[in-house]
Formats: structure tokens, sequence, C-alpha cells
């Protein structure tokens, strides 16, 4: 801030502690008397009198005392305007500081585990118990705390992976976040109604769901120019892509002939955030050893 | 006096109308509140419409009780206090019912557009800018009204109780105005004109300073009338009424920060909120002693005056809270509180056990003097009425303090790997205990109103005695 501010600020905070003060000295100066007194002020309004008493000595120096607390503080902590107080203390460096400590505290604990390999990782019952309360702080917000998911959340207990459940994938996913995108009508935006309703029966005939027969087998032709560029001809999916297998009766969004086809019409946006940064590398391999560890 | 003039008399009609709406607010206002109290036990009680979800009666709540009740009582006893301390009517019997018709209908029309779900999202700003430049050209008027009335009195000085009142109506004029800036784009809908961290030290400027200025120095002014008028007693201290008023009005303004400790508001202006905040200790305590103290020799009326004992221990909750107050200002001590319901206790403290009490006394004193009756209809009512006001609020700000301080540290417990110990479910579930016995005290509350209601209602119907519309004036 510029100089003309930081002279307002001070002036003004200043001015507003030693008014006080000086209210106080020059009414205790004033007073006629150091006892309680039967004097009124000589004025009545509507039959009420105001009597002459001192002000009351505790009070008077608990508002001194604080006066001086706060000029002590102004002159410690930043208040008036650029001054930056005498302890040099932000609300960054405050934070900065904790978290130092934090990771000096915390961070071997986790070191010890940094270096072993996920799968290793996953059969220690001690690292699990600290990777099961970093998946509860972190993770279970959306995948829930038994990890079984829901709409929108894959479910991280049934060893069926978008991306790929081996330990490189996981880990993968936990540093650098998914973005996972379904294009409205996959690639054929002059998909029709009627190929609509024909490629959504055709998605439910591969996991044997209720279906009309007829209008899947057209389907597989809508199919074809839709949805194989990423599902694949056999619609098993594809991990590079994160394309979901599609023969598994296994549902990111639902299982219903409306699901599929709101799927199908309107595609799908979705969003793993990046734990990088967020989280320590120790952190992430624990918990990577943790996901694992729930569907092997 | 010996100077009254015979032929002076008094406005009493729109101190009467702010008188029985200060009891309908209060009544649709704190069932508002312990409505969505109970909706926070029992969530479907929301009923699944847009109209009755917490997120837009809470609003309505804040509202209703803040500016429907709180700001019926502070008309109702300015209006009464300001002509009998001035010895002078008011200076237009017009503008003083376009006061009373105006904010009325500014408080129906937040009873109508807040569960429409019309709201500029300011707290306990919500209203959208037409009411809001309602608020405006009635609260100019009030102010005319007032000041008009102070300079045309016939007293040599100007009565402590109007200093608060004349603060309160000045400062919430400015905060009113400065606060709801904002460029309107359609009929119902406007932007502040102030953006990120500015709006919100402008927004919490405003909100402390509603509670400072519109919660605080004026129902100071209603205590310097009706605890003397009531004890029968001299004011206590003069010059303490004159330390604490100017240090009260000079710090309070700058107490909003402590809203945003920890934010993105500059470390500066966090400090400064925070230093003011500690300073107001004293002055706050000033007008506790004050009003305490004028009770010195008049202690054994607390025996059979229950509208006293309203007073007095309204005097006794705000002491409290003003004490509580510039502790949670503290930066350590709020890194505990914030976010919790302990500043929901906090502000009940202050709210129903001593804006809410104080406004009920003196309604109790006003009532049989505005209708010309000896006393209320029913003084055993009177007393049950503050048992059941006082029990519900020590109940509310108990479940708040025992809940406030659980999750503040269910919420920073870690285990011994530095994870978080509870899930933030794990500390609400905690909390359901509370919440019913909140719920129960908000209960206890509404149940005295009721009564409060009935006991009014019969003193008023006692129509034989009732007093000519403009009573004459009574020698002091």
């Amino acid at each position: 801030m510029s100089t003309f501010w930081s002279i307002w600020i001070s002036v003004i905070v200043l001015g507003t502690v030693f008014g006080c003060w000086w209210l106080l000295w020059a009414t205790r100066k004033s007073q006629t008397t150091d006892s309680e007194t039967d004097r009124t002020t000589g004025h009545s309004f509507d039959g009420i009198e105001e009597y002459d008493n001192p002000l009351p000595k505790w009070w008077f120096y608990l508002f001194i005392a604080t006066c001086i607390f706060a000029l002590g503080y102004l002159a410690l902590y930043p208040g008036l305007g650029n001054f930056k107080g005498l302890l040099g203390w932000t609300s960054t460096n405050q934070w900065e500081a904790e978290v130092a400590e934090a990771d000096e505290k915390y961070g071997p604990i986790y070191a010890q585990y940094g270096q072993t390999p996920v799968p290793e990782l996953a059969e220690d019952g001690d690292a699990m118990k600290i990777g099961q309360r970093l998946f509860a702080n972190n993770c279970a917000v959306c995948h829930g705390s038994a990890a079984r998911g829901q709409v929108g959340f894959p479910n991280l207990t049934d060893d069926d992976w978008l991306y790929g459940g081996t330990p490189e994938a996981i880990l993968a996913t936990l540093h650098n976040g998914r973005m996972g995108n379904m294009p409205a009508k996959g690639t054929m935006p002059s998909m029709t109604n009627e190929q609509v309703d024909q490629v959504v029966n055709y998605v439910l005939s591969f996991s044997g769901r209720e279906q009309d027969a007829e209008a899947a087998k057209a389907g597989e032709q809508v199919f074809g120019q839709a949805c194989v560029a990423c599902h694949g001809p056999d619609a098993k999916g594809n991990h590079a892509l994160g394309a979901p297998n599609l023969t598994d009766n296994t549902w990111l969004y639902g299982s219903t002939y409306d699901w599929i086809k709101e799927t199908v019409v309107n595609g799908r946006q979705n969003q793993m955030p990046a734990q990088s940064g967020r989280l320590s590398e120790d952190q992430i391999q624990i918990l990577a050893a943790y996901v694992y560890s729930l569907s092997n | 006096m010996s100077t009254v003039n015979a032929n002076l008399t008094y406005n009493y009609k729109v101190v009467r109308q702010f008188a029985i709406m200060t009891v309908v607010w209060g009544i649709v206002g704190m069932s508002l509140g312990v409505l969505i109290a109970a909706q926070l036990y029992w969530p479907s009680l929301n009923l699944d419409l847009p109209f009755t979800h917490f997120g837009r009666l809470r609003p309505l709540h804040t509202n209703a009780v803040i500016f429907g009740f709180g700001g019926c009582a502070l008309f109702a006893t300015s209006y009464y206090v300001v002509q009998r301390t001035c010895q002078a009517r008011l200076i237009s019997d017009g503008l003083a019912a376009f006061t009373f018709w105006g904010w009325q209908a500014i408080i129906v029309s937040a009873v109508i557009t807040l569960p429409l779900g019309l709201t500029s999202t300011k707290e306990y700003a919500e209203l959208e800018w037409p009411i809001d430049i309602a608020i405006a050209i009635v609260w100019i008027t009030y102010a005319l009204v007032f000041f008009g009335t102070v300079t045309k009195r016939s007293t040599p000085h100007i009565y402590v109780a109007n200093w608060f009142y004349g603060a309160f109506i000045i400062t919430v004029a400015m905060l009113h105005i400065f606060n709801n800036m904002a460029l309107p784009v359609s009929a119902f809908k406007s932007y502040s004109a102030y953006a990120g961290v500015t709006d919100a030290m402008m927004q919490w400027w405003y909100g402390h300073n509603a509670v400072g200025f519109f919660l605080t120095a004026g129902f100071l002014g209603m205590m310097y009338y009706f605890v003397p008028k009531q004890a029968n007693r001299p004011v206590y201290s003069y010059r303490l009424s004159i330390v604490h008023f100017w240090a009260l009005i000079a710090t309070y303004v700058w107490a909003g920060g402590h809203h945003l400790h920890y934010s993105a508001l500059p470390d500066w202006a966090q400090t400064a909120g925070m230093v003011m905040s500690l300073i107001l200790l004293a002055p706050s305590w000033g007008g506790m002693i004050n009003g305490m103290m004028t009770l010195s020799g008049a202690w054994h009326k607390l025996r059979t005056d229950p509208i006293l004992r309203f007073l007095v221990v309204s005097l006794s909750f705000y002491g409290m809270s003003t004490f509580e107050g510039p502790m949670m200002a503290i930066k350590t001590v709020n890194a505990l509180s914030h976010n919790t319901d302990w500043t929901i206790g906090h502000v009940h403290s202050g709210a129903l056990g001593w804006v809410a009490m104080i406004s009920i006394g003196a309604v109790y004193h006003l009532v049989p003097k505005l209708w010309g009756v000896q006393a209320m209809y029913s003084t055993a009512l009177i007393n049950v009425h503050f048992w059941l006001a006082t029990v519900g609020v020590v109940l509310y700000i108990v479940a708040m303090w025992v809940n406030g301080i659980m999750q503040g540290l269910m919420w920073r417990a870690v285990n011994e790997d530095g994870t978080l110990t509870y899930s933030f479910v794990e500390a609400l579930e905690a909390s359901y205990p509370g919440y019913f016995v909140r719920f129960i005290g908000g209960l206890f509350f509404v149940s005295g109103m009721l009564l409060m209601a009935y006991n009014v209602y019969m003193t008023v119907r006692q129509k034989d005695a009732v007093a000519q519309d403009n009573a004459a004036a009574q020698p002091a």
C-alpha cells in the first residue's frame, strides 16, 4: 500500500486508542470525588436523575490495560499500515511454519514406507492402517468411506478399472489425476433418435440386460460407427483412454435404459483431482498400496 | 420537571403500533428460528420444498428477529423515550406514521421475497435492491423525526438514552447504504459494487455493526431509560456514560475484521480488528455497570418485579456476551471457534439474552402506560414468561457451547501420523444431542412470547381504561 494509506491507517488506529486513553484520563481528572456520592448532575429527564459518581476503579484499570495490550500488540504484529511488526509475523509464515513442523514430525513416519513397492506395501498391516486414515481424510468424500463409490465415482473394491489396476496405473492416477470424457453420441454426432435407441439396446445386450432384441441387432452398426474407437470392437474398453468395459455389468452411471440413453445423448465429463503437491510422494505411495489392497 | 408545558401532548399512537408489532414479529421470527432448529435435527421438516428449505428460512429468521422484532422495539422505545426525555412531541405525526407503515411493508416484503429465493446473499442484508432503497428512505425519515424532536426539546440537555439512539440511527444509515451498494441487473437481482476481499470486508464491517449499533447501541438507549425508570433510581454514573458512549462508538466500527481472521484479508486489517475488539470489552461493560449499579439500593425490588428482573438479567447476558466476544476475536481462540456452533451460541446469548429480554422488559413497562391502565393484566404471567425465557436461553447457549467446542476440537484432532481423527460427518453426528437441546431451548423462549402476546392482548382489551389518543404529558 502507498505511504499515504499507510500513514492514514496508522493515524486513525493510534488516534482511536489514544483517544480512548485521553477520554479516560480527562474524565478521571475532572472527578470531584473518589468515592460513591449521592450528588447528582442536577438534571432530570422524565424524572430520571444521574449521579455524579466516579468511574469504578477496577473498570478504569481494565480499560487502561486493554489499551496497553493493544499498543503492545500493534508494536509486535502488523497492524499499522505498512509497519511489519517487531516479530515479523504474517499469517502466511505462521502457516508455513506449521506445515514445516508437521512435515518434520510426521514425514519420517511416511518415509519408512515410501520406497517399498506397492504390492509389498499392501501386505504391511501398519502401513495399511495409515493408508486407511489417509483414504478417509482425502478420498472418502467422493469414493465413500468403504471405497465403494457412488454414481459417477468409481467403486475401488471390485477390481474393475477404468485406467488399469496395476501399481503403476494407480500411482499415475493418484499423482496426476484423470480427466474422463465421453463425447455426446461418441464419434457419430449425426446419430438420430432411432439410432440412439438402437445403440442403447445393443449396449444393454452385452451384459444380458433386458433389451429390445431387434433394436439391439440394428444397434451393432451404430456401435461400429460411434463407439468402437474408444470402447473397442469387443466393447471391452481401453485403459489408455479410460473407456469403460461395457460387457461386465459394472456401471459408473447406472445400468437402466434411461441412464444409458442419457450417457449416449449428452456424454459424460468426469475428473479425479491430482494429488501431487497436496500429498507427499511417500503418502501417495501408501495410498496407492491401500487402493491396490482393496482388490488384491 | 417544573417546566412542563400544560398544552404538551405526546404521539403515543405510533409507539403503540410499534409495540404491538414488536410482539407479533417476535413470535414470527422466533417461531421460524425454532422451525429451522428442528430442521437441523429432523432434516425432512424442510418438506422437500424450496420455499421451506433451511437456506431460505434462515435469512428470513434473522431478518424477522433483527429488523422485525428488534427494529419495532427500537422504533417504539426511541419514539417514546425521545418524547418523554425531551418533553416534546414528535415533530411530525405524518412522518412517524410513514416510518411505521414503511417499516412493516419492508418486513412483509422480506417475508415474501426471501422464501422465493430472491437474495443479494449478504448476511443480514439479504434483501434485494428495491427493498434496500425503501429501507434507506424509511430510515432517513426516522432520523428526521428523531433528531427533529431532539432539536425542539424543552430540556436544556440531551439525555444519554438519546445519544445512543442517535448514534444507532446515524451509523445504521451509513452501514446500510454503503454495504448495499450494488448494480441492479433486473427488478429482483443485483450484484455487489465491491469485489473479492473488499466485498467481504464491507460485509463484515456492516455485519458486525449490525450487532454493534443496531443490536447494542440502540438497546443501550433502551436500557438507559427503562432500567432507571423501572427501578425508580438515578443512573449510577453520568461520567461513566460519557466515557463508555464515545469509546463504544469509536471502537465498534473497527471490529468487523475479526470475522475474517486467517482469510485473504490483509494481516493489518485482521490485527486492527482484533485489538479494537479487545479494547471494546471495557466500553461494553461500562453500559452493564451503569445499568446494574443503578439498582444499588433497589435490589429488593427484584423479588417482586419480574419486569425489572427481565431488565437486569438482560444486562447480565449483555456483560457475558461482551466478554465472550472480545475473547473470540483473539486469533488463537478464533482458530478454534470459527465456523462452529460456538458462534451461534454467542450470537444468541446476545440476541435472546440481551436484546430480546431487554425489549420484553421495556414492552411490559410500556404497554400499561401507552393504554393508560394501571399495570399489565397479569404479573404472574410475566413471571412465568421470565422463567421460560431464562431457561430457554440457558439451554440454547449451553448446548451451543458444548457443540462448538466439541466441533472445534474434533476438527483439529490428529492421529499420531498427522491424519485427521474424525471425518466431518462424525463431528456432525456428535452434534445432534446439542441440536435437540437447542430446539427445546427455542421452544421455551417462543412459549414465553406467546404468553406475552396473551398478556398484552388482555391488557389492551381493558377498553374502559383506555386513555385518549393524545395523552396529556405526565409531570415528572
